[in-house]
């Protein structure tokens, strides 16, 4: 008994399939952005060492990191309503995802803080530059500069970890998957199409991601 | 009506999590000689072989695993099979695991410097033989904390099996949270689970880290 395979019947919820790509990318976006806000807030403080914080977001980092992001989707989906604090399934993925790519960002972004020597900050000073422009042009900009790819990646795994958010019924891409095989029983062809979608997206996250840094974190010096 | 003790909800966690322990090792292991034998393809003179590991490569490490279960476990059925769970997960963990090994091990016999090859040529070894006595003792060396480092990313992938429908930890504790109504309380069980399988080979792999990276005399 030969299969015959058919990927005209996924073809045919091209729609449903592109609205899932808008979704996982938007979740992506958000989840990129005050996840490494929150990372660059977790570094500086566990970097320096500000008291009590720095505990704090070392302990929020191991937690996160030592957990699979399912369980910390269940955990805020599932449990925290027991505490009264009900969520609709893109308010819990979006804070699963900025939680965990938090957590990663924290260590990376920190390690590119403590690698910029002490020697320029001191310079900096004695150029009379201020607390802010110190931060700013002397230890974030470079920091993020070093880390940017690692940041990247991480970027990008979060990205193909957000497939399980499908499972609290958010209407991302494997969402539509399901969707789409549960009506086409065609279920192996849809995720193989599926799954090249998703080597796309990270592909082109990635160059995405690598113009960003070029564009905005690696700034341009005069010759 | 409710008939779990804490007690009964912490005794089927374990069990759960013994299933994890079992799927993480499985995976590790098949999954270290596959990335081996990928290893070996990948860094091949031979271009095709090379060219089709590193599309492997990009293939596992740029999807979903949770696409790649649905993939094995859906691929398989089309045989006209019927695939248990255990399989699928373990069958796909597998493949998931080769391809990040086999890519973290080529840059550790990458680092290793030129000269070594060369040296190792002109004493007329055999490739094989170069590989056994010179490359890997060395590469071995720097690859250890990397690839315990990776175990943990494994007992964390172990918990999307549980979308298939494999009884691991993760799925023990979603039948369990609609059987007691209590989801708070089992799943910060089923996190803290994980944080006890997984916090100790962290801590091991950044010991290891701090102890081949210090200078060797």
């Amino acid at each position: 008994m030969a299969y015959s395979f058919d990927f005209t019947a996924v073809a045919q919820y091209h729609t449903q399939l592109a609205v899932g790509v808008g979704y996982t990318l938007m979740l992506t976006a958000l989840g990129a952005v005050l996840g490494v806000t929150l990372g660059t807030l977790g570094a500086v403080v566990r970097a320096w060492r500000i008291r009590p914080f720095a505990q704090l977001f070392g302990l929020y980092v191991e937690l996160i990191r030592n957990t699979p992001f399912i369980v910390q989707l269940f955990f805020i989906f599932f449990g925290l309503p027991a505490l009264g604090l009900r969520l609709g399934e893109w308010q819990a993925a979006i804070i699963a995802v900025v939680i965990n790519l938090g957590a990663y960002s924290t260590e990376i972004i920190r390690a590119g803080i403590q690698a910029i020597p002490r020697g320029q900050i001191e310079a900096a000073g004695s150029l009379a530059m201020t607390r802010t422009q110190i931060f700013r042009h002397v230890v974030l900009q470079p920091a993020l500069q070093k880390v940017w790819p690692a940041l990247s990646s991480q970027i990008v795994i979060v990205m193909l970890g957000t497939s399980v958010c499908s499972q609290i019924a958010a209407e991302e891409l494997t969402f539509a998957a399901n969707f789409i095989q549960s009506r086409n029983f065609r279920a192996f062809e849809t995720y193989i199409v599926v799954a090249l979608i998703y080597l796309a997206l990270s592909v082109g996250v990635r160059a995405l991601l690598n113009q960003i840094g070029q564009r905005f974190v690696v700034k341009r010096r005069p010759a | 009506m409710n008939e779990f003790s804490t007690w009964d909800i912490l005794r089927n966690l374990g069990f759960g999590a013994l299933w994890t322990i079992g799927l993480s090792l499985t995976a590790f292991v098949l999954g270290g000689s596959a990335g081996l034998l990928l290893l070996t393809a990948r860094m091949s003179k031979k271009v095709w072989l090379q060219r089709a590991a590193r599309a492997y490569i990009e293939f596992f490490q740029g999807t979903p695993l949770l696409m790649q279960l649905f993939m094995v476990f859906f691929g398989i059925a089309l045989l006209g099979v019927d695939v248990p769970p255990w399989l699928a997960a373990a069958l796909g963990l597998t493949l998931f695991s080769s391809a990040y090994l086999a890519e973290i091990w080529r840059g550790c016999v990458e680092a290793i410097p030129k000269g070594q090859w060369e040296a190792s040529a002109s004493l007329a070894m055999t490739w094989l033989e170069q590989m056994r006595h010179v490359i890997l003792p060395q590469a071995l060396r720097i690859a250890v904390a990397p690839t315990v480092g990776f175990s943990v990313q494994i007992v964390k992938g172990t918990a999307v099996t549980s979308i298939i429908g494999f009884a691991e930890l993760t799925k023990t504790g979603s039948m369990l949270a609609n059987a007691t109504f209590q989801p708070f309380m089992v799943f910060g069980f089923v996190a803290l689970g994980y944080f006890i399988l997984c916090y100790p080979l962290s801590h091991f792999a950044a010991h290891l880290e701090r102890k081949f990276h210090a200078p060797a005399h």
